[in-house]
C-alpha cells in the first residue's frame, strides 16, 4: 500500500483548513522602488498576476474564482491556467480567492458564479491568459537574469531555457524578480492543436481528503467559541412568524438562546446543533400561514391547465410559419398534455454558513455557487460596508443549483449579529432542507402536431404553462415579461436551441407562478422541455409509422451539430441492429448550455411496471473537452440525477406546504439501480459549452420513450412513484 | 458522560445517553469526516463500523455504542498507511462532491472485509447509500478493481 502523502493534496487541504480558521488569504503589498507593485499571498509568496502564485520550491498556486461542488471544474480551471503557463502539474496546488479580497481589488478574478454549467466556458478565456501572462513575466524574468532578449528563451515543466546557451532556470527562482515585471499589454494563446493538458483526464486535485474524512465542508466548520443553531422556517412559503414558547424549552440542555429571524423564522442556539435541534423540536411555535395554506398540488395543476388553453395569454419564444393555421388544415393530427413536478435539490449535504459578527466586522464560512452573491448576502444582512466583511468558502456538499441562492447565509448573519463576537453555526436538518428548497419550476406542457397527407411534419404547437424561475429570481432578466429561460432547448437560437426544422411552429409559455419559490436546479428549464419535446417527438413518429431516429434525422437537416450527436449515440448503442432479447430502445437530443447532447437508453420492463435500465449511451459535443475523465463523470451523474427525479422526485404541495419530509418521501436512485452509461465524446471545436448540466435533458426521455417501446404506454407525468412504476 | 471507544482511543463525553451516536462523534468527539445527511439512516452519509459492521450511526444512541469499538473514516487508515477502499478511490478518481463518501467508503471497506470477491449483486446488496452526484459507476469499478487485485 502507498502512503498517503501528497504534497500536492496536503497543501490544498492546508489552504482550505486556514480558510476554515479565519486565516484566508491574506494579502500583502510591496511598493518596490521604481517598478510596479507586488502582492503577496499569505505565505510571503508573490504574484505573477492575479491568478498565479510561485513559491521559491517552484510549487505552483493557482487561484480559482468558482466554486467546486463536485462537478470538477477547480481540476479543469487549474488545467486551464497550467497549461499556458508551462509549469510542472504535479506541482500545482489550488486556492480560492475570498470575494471580499476581489471587489477590494478592483474585482480581478471576475465573476465567482459557478451555475449555468459556466464555469470553465465563461471564465477559460482570461484564466487563460492569467496562465500566459504569468509565463511571459517568469521568462521575461530569466531572460533579463542573463541579459539575453526574452525571444531566446523558452518554458516548460516551470523550467525556463535559454536555448543558444543551455543555460536553465527554474519558475520558483525567478518568481520575485518577475513579480515585479509590467505584465505585458497582450498575450497570445496556444492554438489548441498545441495544448497539451487541456484534453487530458488527469486525476482531480481535491481527491485525497474526501477519502480520509479530512475535507472541511460548511457543516463542517470550527471556530473557537462556536455556538451552533438550529432553525425553522415557516413552512408555508410567504407566511409568518407569529410566536413561540421560549419557557417552554428554557431548562433544556445546552441552550444558549432562542432568536427571531427576520419575520418568518426561530432559531436556537446551543452549545451543539444536536441539543438546538432537539430544543427546536420542543418548541412551541404558532404560524401566521396565511393565504398560501390553501395552495395544494391539485389547486397549481387547475391552474396551470387553464393556461393551456389558447384563450389565455401567453408570451411566444419561438415561431415560423404559421401553426395554428397549418394544424387546423391538417391531414392528420397529434395532441398530448405532459406534466412535470416540483423538484428539491436534495443535496447531500443540508444547508448551512457559519457566521461571526462583531460591531466592525461580519465574516461567513460556508460552501456556496456564488462567493459575490453570498457576500452581497452578507452586507446586507449585516448592515456593514464591503471592507468590513468577507466570505470564506469552503467545500460544497453538492450544490445542484441550491447553493447559488443565500437565503441560508442571510439566515446565519441575521442569528450572529443577535449575539455579536460569538461564531454561530447555522445548519438546517433534513427536514428543513426539504420545506424550504428552491424548486425545479412546475410546468404543463400541451403539444399539437400536424402532418400533411404524406406524413410529413407540417406544423407544431408547443404550449408550455407554469412558472418562471426569473420572474422570481431575476426580475430584471424578463424581456416585457417574458421570461426568455423559459425556452431552454427549444429557443429559436443561442445556447439552448431547438434541433429541428419545422414548417409551422410555435412555441409559447403562458406563465403562471404558484407561491412555492421556484429554483435553478441542475438543467433547469431544459429538464421538461427535453421531456416534452422528445417524448412527442417519439410521439410524432409513431403517428407517422416512422423508427423515431429517422423521424428525427428528417428535421435536423439544418442542425448538423444536433444531429452528430444524435448519430453518434445511435451508432454506439447498435440502433440499426436489433437489441438483445427483451430489451426496448428509447432516445432522445437536446441542445443546452452551449453543448449538443444525445442519449439512448436500453431497458427492459417487467409486469409492466417494473423498468431495469441495462445501459445508456450519451454523447455530447460542449466544442472542447478540457478533462474527459470529468465530463464522463458528469454525464453519468446527470443519468443519476435525472432519473432519480424521474423514478422518485417531485414534491408536492398540502395546505400550502411541500409534503415530502426526508429522503424516506423523497428518494434518489442507488447502486443498485445504476445503469453501466458508456459516454461517446464528440467535441468539433471552436466554441466552449457547458458539461455539468445539458445531458440530463436526455435521461428521462430516453428511458421514457424505451418504456413505450417496451409497453406500448406513453407515460405523460413524473414521477414514476405516482404511476407505481419502480426499478427493477 | 459516556465512554465511547473511537478509533482505538477512549473518548469520555459530556453527552446525554440518547444522543444519536452520529452527533456524538462529530460534536463531542469533534470527528467530523462522519457526515449528517438524513438522520432517519436511509442515506448512509454517517457510516461507521460498530465491531466491524457498518452501521448508520445516526440511528444507534451513545448507549448503545457504548463498550463497543467504533471506527470511523478517520481511523480506516494505518497511520500514514490508507485502506485499499481509499487508496482505490484515489486511484479511480471515485468522489465528486465527496460529502457521501465516508459512508461510502465505510460501508464498501465493511463489505470487503465480509466477502473479498464481491459479485455485482452482493454489491447491489450491501452498498445502499445515497449519492446525489451519481458516483455509482465508479464506485462499483473500484470495489471490482480490488477484489481483483
Amino acid at each position: 500500500m502507498n502512503k498517503h502523502v501528497s504534497p500536492r493534496l496536503n497543501r490544498r487541504a492546508f489552504v482550505i483548513g486556514t480558510a476554515a480558521v479565519g486565516a484566508g488569504l491574506a494579502i500583502g503589498l510591496d511598493i518596490p522602488f521604481g517598478g510596479p507593485a507586488v502582492v503577496r499571498a499569505a505565505d510571503g509568496s508573490p504574484e505573477i498576476g492575479a491568478w498565479v502564485v510561485v513559491r521559491p520550491d517552484d510549487t505552483v498556486v493557482i487561484r480559482i474564482a468558482r466554486s467546486e461542488m463536485g462537478q470538477g471544474s477547480l481540476t479543469g480551471l487549474a488545467q486551464l491556467v497550467a497549461e499556458e503557463l508551462e509549469c510542472d502539474w504535479t506541482k500545482v496546488t489550488t486556492e480560492y480567492p475570498t470575494p471580499g479580497t476581489s471587489v477590494a481589488r478592483k474585482r480581478v478574478w471576475g465573476d465567482f458564479s459557478t451555475g449555468g454549467s459556466r464555469g470553465i466556458r465563461s471564465s477559460q478565456d482570461y484564466v487563460r491568459k492569467g496562465g500566459a501572462t504569468a509565463r511571459v513575466m517568469l521568462i521575461q524574468a530569466a531572460a533579463d537574469g542573463w541579459k539575453v532578449p526574452a525571444s531566446e528563451c523558452t518554458a516548460e515543466n516551470s523550467v525556463i531555457t535559454h536555448k543558444p546557451s543551455g543555460r536553465t532556470t527554474t519558475y520558483g527562482k525567478v518568481a520575485e524578480a518577475a513579480a515585479k515585471l509590467t505584465p505585458p499589454a497582450e498575450v497570445k494563446l496556444k492554438d489548441p492543436k498545441d495544448w497539451k493538458l487541456i484534453g487530458k483526464g488527469v486525476k482531480r486535485l481535491d481527491t485525497l481528503d474526501k477519502t480520509t474524512g479530512a475535507m472541511i465542508y460548511g457543516a463542517d466548520v470550527k471556530l473557537p467559541g462556536m455556538l451552533n443553531a438550529a432553525i425553522k422556517d415557516c413552512p408555508v412559503f410567504g407566511g409568518k412568524l407569529k410566536s413561540f414558547d421560549e419557557a417552554k424549552i428554557a431548562g433544556m440542555k445546552g441552550v444558549k438562546k432562542v432568536v427571531k429571524v427576520g419575520d418568518t423564522a426561530v432559531a436556537v442556539v446551543a452549545d451543539t446543533w444536536w441539543h438546538a435541534k432537539t430544543a427546536l423540536d420542543a418548541l412551541p411555535i404558532v404560524w401566521d400561514e396565511g393565504e398560501n395554506a390553501k395552495v395544494s398540488s391539485e389547486s397549481i395543476a387547475k391552474w396551470l391547465t387553464e393556461g393551456l388553453d389558447d384563450a389565455q395569454p401567453a408570451y411566444v419564444g419561438n415561431k415560423n410559419g404559421d401553426a395554428k393555421a397549418a394544424i387546423a388544415s391538417a391531414a392528420k393530427k397529434v395532441e398530448a398534455v405532459y406534466s412535470y413536478p416540483y423538484q428539491n435539490h436534495a443535496t447531500m449535504e443540508p444547508m448551512n454558513a457559519t457566521a461571526l459578527y462583531t460591531a466592525d466586522k461580519c465574516e461567513v464560512w460556508c460552501g456556496t455557487q456564488n462567493g459575490e452573491a453570498a457576500f452581497a448576502a452578507v452586507l446586507e444582512a449585516s448592515g456593514l460596508p464591503a471592507e468590513k466583511c468577507d466570505v470564506h468558502k469552503v467545500m460544497l456538499g453538492g450544490g445542484f443549483g441550491r447553493r447559488g441562492q443565500t437565503d441560508y447565509v442571510r439566515q446565519a448573519v441575521m442569528i450572529a449579529k443577535q449575539m455579536p463576537g460569538t461564531p454561530v453555526k447555522l445548519l438546517w436538518s433534513r427536514e428543513e432542507d426539504m420545506a424550504h428548497g428552491r424548486y425545479h419550476p412546475i410546468t404543463q406542457c400541451k403539444m399539437t402536431g400536424a402532418f400533411d397527407a404524406n406524413n410529413n411534419l407540417v406544423a407544431l404547437h408547443y404550449r408550455l404553462s407554469g412558472q418562471s424561475i426569473l420572474f422570481s429570481l431575476r426580475p430584471e432578466a424578463l424581456q416585457n415579461g417574458m421570461d426568455p429561460a423559459a425556452f431552454q432547448g427549444v429557443a429559436q437560437s443561442g445556447e439552448a436551441a431547438f434541433g429541428y426544422s419545422v414548417p409551422n411552429l410555435l412555441i409559447e409559455h403562458a406563465m403562471r407562478n404558484p407561491h412555492v419559490p421556484p429554483g435553478f436546479w441542475r438543467g433547469v428549464n431544459v429538464n421538461h422541455n427535453a421531456i416534452y419535446m422528445e417524448c412527442f417527438m417519439d410521439e410524432l413518429a409513431q403517428a407517422a409509422g416512422q423508427d423515431p431516429l429517422e423521424f428525427r434525422r428528417k428535421l435536423m437537416g439544418n442542425h448538423p451539430k444536433h444531429l452528430a450527436v444524435l448519430n453518434a449515440v445511435a451508432e454506439k448503442i447498435g440502433w440499426d441492429k436489433p437489441a438483445p432479447q427483451g430489451v426496448y430502445r428509447g432516445i432522445a437530443q437536446v441542445m443546452g448550455y452551449g453543448s449538443y447532447v444525445a442519449g439512448a437508453a436500453e431497458i427492459s420492463v417487467t409486469e409492466g411496471s417494473k423498468i431495469k435500465v441495462h445501459r445508456i449511451v450519451a454523447s455530447t459535443d460542449p466544442g472542447y473537452v478540457v478533462n474527459p475523465a470529468q465530463v464522463e463523470r458528469q454525464i453519468a451523474g446527470s443519468f443519476v440525477y435525472g432519473l432519480s427525479a424521474l423514478f422518485y422526485g417531485g414534491c408536492t404541495v398540502k395546505d400550502g406546504k411541500i409534503e415530502q419530509t426526508n429522503f424516506d418521501t423523497y428518494n434518489s436512485m442507488r447502486i443498485s439501480e445504476m445503469p453501466k452509461v458508456e459516454s461517446v465524446m464528440v467535441p468539433s471545436g471552436g466554441f466552449w459549452g457547458g458539461v455539468g448540466e445539458p445531458t440530463i435533458g436526455v435521461a428521462a426521455p430516453a428511458v421514457l420513450n424505451a418504456y413505450f417501446a417496451a409497453t406500448g404506454k406513453r407515460i405523460r407525468s413524473v414521477p414514476l412513484r405516482d404511476q407505481n412504476i419502480t426499478f427493477a | 458522560m459516556a465512554n465511547l471507544t473511537i478509533n482505538g482511543k477512549t473518548f469520555t463525553l459530556d453527552v446525554e445517553p440518547d444522543t444519536p451516536l452520529l452527533w456524538a462523534i462529530r460534536e463531542n468527539a469533534g470527528l467530523t469526516g462522519t457526515k449528517y445527511g438524513c438522520g432517519i439512516a436511509q442515506c448512509g452519509a454517517c457510516t461507521v463500523h460498530i465491531e466491524g459492521v457498518a452501521t448508520r450511526s445516526c440511528g444507534v444512541s451513545v448507549s448503545e455504542a457504548e463498550g463497543k469499538k467504533i471506527t470511523t473514516i478517520e481511523g480506516l487508515a494505518s497511520g500514514d498507511t490508507l485502506h485499499k477502499v481509499q487508496e482505490a478511490w484515489i486511484a479511480q478518481d471515485v468522489p465528486q462532491c465527496g460529502y457521501c463518501q465516508s459512508g461510502m467508503i465505510m460501508a464498501v471497506a465493511a463489505l470487503l472485509n465480509e466477502n473479498p470477491k464481491p459479485t455485482d449483486a452482493d454489491i447491489d446488496e450491501a452498498i445502499t447509500n445515497i449519492c446525489r452526484c451519481g458516483t455509482f459507476q465508479q464506485v462499483r469499478e473500484a470495489i471490482h478493481t480490488i477484489a481483483s487485485a
